[in-house]
């Protein structure tokens, strides 16, 4: 099962984890990650702008090379747009495969790139305004680690 | 006919608009003419990629943009 979706309101991880878990009968393992707005810093809400004719398109091209690097059976990956407050989930990733290591790599995969090699552009609002945010050093070199092909 | 240009995430500051509408065909010096200043300068670097009616151009400077077109400036990204 694949499901690719952008949505523009607050959702419950829960209820799309279930039934994505309940449509790939006879899984081994599924893996799954939610990223949510961190509330620790000052920021009193996130604003994710996306780019329509490339970032849905983008999120299908990273789908594909996660389905074709590794064994998965199944896919979530769903992306918030807009604006969202403290503790809104804005992203969930799950991957359902026959063994655990792809499951767990295929959502790694996924996040990294969609951390800092997909069509959205992320802002907080502070006392002071709004502030763009760059990906950090880290989410570059989280990226990197998956441009080593795979052993054949 | 005119080419809708559109500055994405933090080019919209620089420019002061979302987006701005000029006088086709544009190419990658009228492009450079047409934005402000301040995103004139940042377009040659490396970190901001183009897109021509949907498909980011692997080289930005042979833009070739007609009539109905949308060219997005397209800055660093960050998602999740």
């Amino acid at each position: 099962m694949r499901d690719i979706r952008l949505l523009t309101e607050m959702f419950i991880p829960g209820s799309l984890i279930g039934p994505f878990t309940q449509a790939n009968p006879g899984l081994g393992g599924v893996c799954t990650f939610v990223g949510e707005v961190r509330g620790d810093d000052g920021a009193e809400a996130l604003e994710l702008i996306h780019y329509e004719p490339l970032t849905l398109p983008g999120m299908d091209r990273l789908a594909d090379r996660a389905f074709g690097r590794f064994d998965l059976m199944g896919l979530l990956m769903v992306h918030r747009i807009g604006i969202l407050r403290t503790g809104e989930p804005i992203v969930c990733v799950s991957a359902a495969a026959r063994h655990r290591r792809d499951a767990i790599d295929a959502v790694d995969f996924c996040m990294d790139h969609l951390k800092s090699a997909a069509w959205f552009w992320k802002r907080e609002k502070r006392a002071d305004g709004w502030h763009w945010i760059e990906p950090r050093a880290e989410d570059h070199a989280g990226l990197a680690r998956w441009e080593v092909p795979p052993p054949a | 006919m005119l080419v809708r240009v559109l500055f994405l995430g933090p080019l919209a500051d620089l420019a002061g608009t979302d987006a701005i509408s000029v006088p086709a065909p544009l190419d990658w010096a009228g492009l450079l003419e047409a934005v402000a200043p301040a995103v004139a300068e940042l377009l040659p670097g490396e970190r901001v990629k183009v897109a021509c009616s949907g498909r980011v151009l692997t080289d930005k400077k042979s833009l070739r943009a007609v009539g109905g077109d949308e060219v997005a400036l397209l800055p660093p990204v960050s998602g999740g």
